[in-house]
Parts: structure tokens; sequence; C-alpha cells
């Protein structure tokens, strides 16, 4: 059977050898690499449950009295995509299993694109020859926060519909193009009811094809440039050490997709998310308290929290407060991660390209700002919870915002500083782990000797060949070191 | 091309029976699902099952791939050749083939660029169909025509029968949908209200009215704490003090929530003399300066 099968195909595209090829690809085996794919089958969850959800939804804000299954709410008037939203929760058969999978999926897929980005940004991938496909990756990520957004705000339930208000107060605060802009995006002035049709719109075609398109530009680049791996013995910038695609790793990975969806229809199935019958449905004069967005985009809004009262006018026009936090933070954000490896190159002058990764630690500076970064974003993200730790804690919710205010100076840098005396005194006590570091390295950060592991770090450079990053403190050599493979990655010029 | 170093994936692995009774478990729970769905349906178990039909197939692929199949790590060779000149001078000199001499070809290819270009922006104007103009929509509310106040539910307000310490969100008479219309009205003791220069009869018998919508990012400022007499914003805690014709006090917000002149009409209910004299809401960039 499989050999008629092989045959039919292969004497009509003639693809043996390349199939041969590619069920012989090796991919390397470490933890941290099925972060991306955790992404990608999450987003296939999404999908999936997406249009079993797309056969129900009703994106129209027509009204129309309530008289279905949730007793609190009948004679309520409500919109059509809020009604079938909660036939879709209440009275379609394993409706609320999809929808709550579905939105717990979506929170995962944005979470795990972010740790597939910080396992990129701290191990060095994105460097030379991979810019490419950290572009990708980085559009990705915002396509995936879009996307997350159209589809928290489809039910047309009060806490959607405040974030909805929010998003056209601070597409208003663009300066010049803002006014146009929310009433384009929005038809008209809000709540204009045309919003809802287009987010469908946008929510289950446009961005879902950007994604798709992306997506698979992202795994073609990956498949045609090969995997990165760590330095360690046999391992160097011209081979791929780990699993054959055919069969071990096609069974893990495929076992990862059901464990990956296994775990997303439990939350949905277990853990209540988003219940807009709770919330009811969105009334231009209502808000609910206290209202936070989903995780991914918990950052704007706590730094719309904490950015002082203060907004400019420039040439008798203004720049309203909303600008600053809701569209400069996301845009300097953003544009810093796209430009991060061309900013690195230009600091480092490793043009360089590199096929083994680097250890956090083996460059100290670049760990640190990462982490000064997070931290950033972190207290950011907390902070957007300022009212519910108020009420937990019993204090003053201004109190608080004030304390954030300060935090979100002083946290950052403290991280920053604190990161890179951590990774000199690894660097230094030559430990393989974190968790095997001897206490003592943190006060001696430079003794290489005083350590339990004095051979440990040398004896990986010995047989890493290739370009292990020489540890200078500030990560601006790229010194190679020898050993079996001493030649480095193959040389390109971009300078001709 | 296996490699010793290794430990734990050599030659010794075992096939336990976990793979079969994994991926049988999984069949189990498929067949659970059938009869759930049968009877009805019930979100948790559903959860439940499914959790395990697919954990299983998931458990059962992964044991198969570690138990059953070469794990001994492979070596590939990276054969990708980046960066060759000859092949990349080649594939310039056919780009290049594209017409006759390189001068006409220039002016061509500009001529090409600035029909394309135009083009663009002809298709651009669509997006204009969008929405409707700003113009002055951000600078008047419905209020414009005076007139009474109601609930929104659409009863008109008694001054007589409204307390002193009461608070209600109100919207123009016939005019309950806007979202930019929304008034929070606050019965205040009288004279305990010193109303701005300008201002002196817009409060008539304690009423004072502000607009609802948030200042800073268009929230309904929802919350009214009667002790401090502060409204507060849910969204990102801007705080309003009545009493100081509701400036910010504290959060983001940069400007007051504007005030709507009241009055009481001829039948002793409460009614707008107008519109706000500023926009409403947050902030744009051709919004006039205080």
């Amino acid at each position: 059977m499989l050999k008629k099968v092989a045959r039919w195909i292969d004497n009509r595209l003639g693809t043996s050898a390349f199939t041969q090829d590619a069920l012989n690809k090796v991919f390397p085996d470490h933890w941290s690499f099925m972060v991306g794919e955790i992404a990608l089958y999450a987003f296939v969850v999404l999908i999936v449950t997406g249009i079993f959800l797309s056969f129900f939804f009703d994106a129209s804000t027509s009204q129309s009295v309530y008289d279905g299954s949730y007793a609190p709410l009948v004679g309520v008037e409500v919109s059509d995509a809020y009604k079938s939203t909660l036939e879709i929760s209440l009275d379609v058969r394993a409706g609320l299993v999809m929808r709550q999978t579905h939105h717990w999926a979506a929170l995962v897929f944005v979470a795990a694109i972010v740790v597939h980005l910080c396992r990129i940004f701290f191990t060095g991938a994105f460097r030379s020859p991979r810019e490419l496909n950290w572009i990708i990756g980085i559009t990705l990520l915002i396509l995936a926060i879009f996307n997350g957004f159209t589809g928290y705000s489809l039910p047309d339930d009060l806490l959607s519909g405040t974030g909805l208000r929010i998003a056209y107060s601070i597409a208003l605060s663009v300066p010049l193009l803002g006014t146009w802009m929310g009433f384009l995006i929005f038809g008209g002035e809000f709540p204009a009811d045309q919003i809802i049709s287009r987010l469908l719109v946008t929510h289950i075609m446009i961005v879902p094809a950007l994604i798709i398109g992306l997506l698979t530009a992202h795994l073609a680049l990956l498949w045609r440039q090969k995997h990165t791996q760590f330095p360690e013995p046999g391992r160097t910038e011209h081979n791929v050490v780990g699993s054959k695609l055919w069969p071990t790793y096609a069974a893990k990975s495929l076992g990862l997709f059901f464990g990956v969806f296994a775990i997303l229809v439990l939350m949905g199935g277990l853990f209540q998310i988003n219940p807009i019958w709770l919330y009811g449905p969105f009334e231009p004069q209502q808000v609910s308290s206290p209202a936070q967005p989903d995780w991914y985009l918990g950052w704007v809004d706590g730094a719309l929290r904490l950015f002082p009262a203060v907004e400019l006018r420039a040439f008798g026009f203004e720049i309203p407060n909303p600008f600053y936090p809701g569209v400069l933070l996301p845009g300097v954000t953003f544009l810093a991660l796209y430009a991060w490896p061309f900013l690195e190159q230009a600091f480092t002058h490793d043009r360089e390209p590199h096929n083994l990764l680097d250890r956090p630690r083996d460059r100290p500076m670049r760990t640190a700002l990462g982490a000064t970064t997070l931290a950033f974003y972190t207290v950011m993200f907390i902070a957007s919870s300022s009212d519910l730790i108020a009420k937990w804690f019993t204090v003053s919710v201004l109190d608080l915002v004030r304390v954030f205010q300060v935090l979100v100076i002083l946290i950052p840098p403290a991280v920053g500083w604190a990161t890179y005396r951590l990774m000199k005194a690894l660097a230094g006590s030559g430990a393989p782990r974190l968790t095997e570091m001897p206490l003592s390295a943190l006060t001696h950060p430079n003794g290489r000797g005083n350590g339990a592991f004095p051979h440990q770090e040398r004896g990986r450079d010995a047989h890493a060949g290739g370009a292990t990053a020489g540890d200078d403190g500030d990560g601006r050599s790229a010194a190679r070191t020898g050993g079996d493979g001493a030649l480095p990655a193959q040389r390109i010029d971009d300078r001709e | 091309m296996s490699h010793p170093s290794h430990p734990g994936r050599g030659p010794e692995r075992r096939e336990g029976p976990g793979i079969a009774v994994a991926f049988g478990v999984s069949a189990l729970a498929s067949l659970g699902l059938t009869v759930l769905y049968g009877f009805g349906g019930q979100p948790q178990i559903e959860g439940i099952l499914l959790f395990i039909a697919l954990g299983g197939l998931g458990a059962g692929l992964i044991l198969w791939g570690k138990q059953l199949m070469p794990n001994a790590p492979f070596v590939e060779e990276r054969k990708l050749n980046l960066g060759r000149p000859e092949a990349r001078a080649e594939v310039v000199a056919s780009l290049e083939e594209a017409g006759p001499d390189a001068g006409r070809r220039s002016f061509l290819a500009k001529m090409l660029g600035g029909a394309l270009g135009a083009l663009g922006v002809a298709a651009l104007f669509p997006i204009r169909s969008l929405g409707t103009a700003p113009g002055r929509a951000l600078f008047r509310t419905p209020w414009a025509g005076g007139g009474r106040v109601v609930t929104i539910d659409g009863e008109p307000v008694a001054a007589g029968d409204f307390e002193v310490g009461q608070v209600l969100t109100i919207v123009p008479e016939g005019n309950l949908e806007a979202g930019d219309s929304q008034v929070i009205l606050i019965r205040l003791e009288p004279g305990e209200y010193e109303p701005p220069p300008g201002r002196e009869d817009w409060s008539p018998e304690g009423f004072v009215a502000f607009s609802k919508v948030c200042t800073h990012a268009g929230c309904p400022v929802g919350l009214y704490q009667a002790g401090s007499q502060e409204l507060f914003c849910p969204c990102h805690q801007s705080v309003f003090a009545v009493l100081q014709a509701a400036a910010p006090t504290a959060g983001p917000a940069t400007r007051p929530l504007p005030q709507l002149p009241l009055r009481i009409d001829e039948d002793g209910f409460v009614a707008a003399q107008g519109d706000f004299v500023e926009p409403v809401g947050p902030g744009f960039w051709n919004r006039p300066s205080a």
C-alpha cells in the first residue's frame, strides 16, 4: 500500500529525493526549542475551535430583547453579537468548552510567542543569518496581540466594550490623523454600529491569513537555514545534532501537539474565562469595575495608569495624554524589537553568521539589557491590576499607583544590574547551570579558579569549535576558540 | 552516526505497556464523549474527557518516540551555501536583461513606477468610505438643543423628588443611546458648591451635572464617593473633585469633566440650558485649549 502510494506520487511529482532529505532532516533536542512549537500548536487549536465558533456567532449590533435560557438577563435588550455568544456558551452543545478553549488558547498562544522570543533573544539566535526570521517573528507577535484584542472585543459585552472605548480614545490621540483614524476604523463617532462586524472580518479572515502566511515563511526560513544549537561536544557551526524528522521527531512533536490540545481543552472545560453573562451587554453609559484587559495588553493598560497627568501642546495642537503610553510606548517597543539584531551588530561589530547559540552568561550585557526590559514591562503589567491589588491589601489605590510609578523607574535598572553581576559570577564560576553555582562566586565574580567547576567552561569551548563568544564582559568580542571543527561558520559579506 | 555521550538514551531502552494503555484510554474517553454528547453534554466533563482523549494520544506518541524509535543523536551537515558571488552576479545579470539600453530602461521604469504610484493613491480613496468625517462631531453633543434631562430609561427628573446627595446618570430627552451625551447629575447642599466664574447660573437648587465621559481615555466615570464627593474612573483611576468643578485631583486625567449648564423648567423638571461649552471626553489633536 505504502509502496503504491509512493510510486503514484513520485511518478507524478518526482519528489522522492526531496522527501527522503526531509525525513532525514535533523532537529536538535532541547526543551527550550519546544516553546515555539507550543505557539504553533496553540494556533492550530485556535483555528479548529474558531471555525466551530464562527458557525454560531452573529456579528450584528441589532438590538433585541433576550429571552434565552439565562434567566437573569431575560427581558434585557441585548445585541445579536452578545446574544449569539450567550447561546454558544449556554445552549449550543459543547459550545462553552469550545469558546473557553478558544480563549485560553489565545492567551497561551501569545504567552508561548513571548517565551519563544525570550529564548531567541537570550541565546543570540537572532544573529546573522537569522535576522529575517526575527523580523517575521516580531510581526507575528504583533499580529497575535492584535487578533487577541479583536476576538476579545467581539461578544459586545460590557468589559470588552470598555476596552474598545479605550482603543478608540487611543486612536483619537494620534496627532493630526487621530480623529480620522478613530472615525474610519469605527465607522463614525463611538459607539458606531459597524465596529463588531468589522472586527469579525479582521479577526477571522484578514489577520489569520497574515498569520498563516508569515508562519509559513517563518518555518520555511527555519527549514532552509536549519536550527541553531547549543555548543556541546560534537556540535559545531557546520552540523546539526539531534533527532531525525522521521520517525522520532515527528512522533514527539505530534505528541506535543496533542498534549497542548489536551491541556487547553482541560482549561476550557474546567476554568471559567470571560463569563460575559456576568458582565452584561455593552451599554455606553455603564462600566464594569474592576476592568482589566487580557494579559497580553496589561502592559499598555498599566502604562496608561502610571503615566503622569501631563499632556503637551505643539504648534497650537494638543498631544493628548493617552498618546504617550498608548501609541508612543508600543511604537517604540516594537521598533526596538525589530531593530535589535542590527543594533547589536552595530555595537559588537559582529556580523558573522552564527549557528551555535550563546548561553545567557556568555553575553552578560545583552542578558542584563533583556532582563531590564522584561522587568520594565512586568512592573507595568502588574500595575494594570492596581485596583485589584489595592482591594486585596486594603490600601489606597492612589497611593499604590504612586508606588508603582516609582517602582517602574527603580526596579528595571536594579534587575539589570543584578542580572549582570549574576551572569559574570556564573561565567566566572564555570558552573554548568545556575543552580549549581557556589554562592561564593557572587562575591568573587572573576575568581575562575575558586569554583567547583574549574574545567567546565574551557572544556566546553574546546569541544564546541566554531564561534563561541569570548567573554570579555561587555559582549564586544566575537573571539573564536579552536577545537575539532575549528573553522568558523561560513563568512558572508553584506558590504561589497 | 550515533554519539555515545548521551546517558539514558542508549540502546537499553525498553518498551513498557504504557503506549498501548495510553491509546486505549484515549479511545475509551472518546467513546465516553460520544455518550455524553448523546445525553446533552456537560461542559466540565466534556473538558475532562477531551483532555483524556487528546492527552492519551499525546502521551502514547511521545512514549512511542522515546521508547521505540531511534533516539541516538544524529548528525547532519549544514550544506547551505550562503553568499556565493558568482551565482549572485548571474542573477543580477539576468535581472538586468529587461530592456535594451540602461537610459531607456530607466525612463520606462520611472514611468511604470509613477503609474503604479498613482494607482496606489487612487486605491486609497475607498478607505474614506469606511466612516463619516469627524467634522464638528467631537465638538458637540445631543445636548445642543437643551431640553429636559431623562434617566437612561427615558424618565424625566422632577427637581422636587431628587434628594440632596443623590446621584443619577442622565441623558438628553429623545436621545438615549449616544455615547458622548451621558452625564452625572448630583444634588448638593445649596451653597455647598461655589461655581467658577461664568457658571453662576448653571447649578440651580444645588443640581450640578458633569459629563460622564472620562477626559483621559473615555471610560464612563462610573463611581461616586459620597463622603469625599469625588468621581472615580474605574479604568485608569482618575479622580475628579465635584466641589472643584470636577477638576482632576489624581490619576492620569489632565482636564476637568465638562459641566452641563442646567435649569429647572416651568413644570419643575431638571433640564439643560444647552450644550457643553467645550468638547467632552478624551483629547484629540484639534481640541481647542481651555
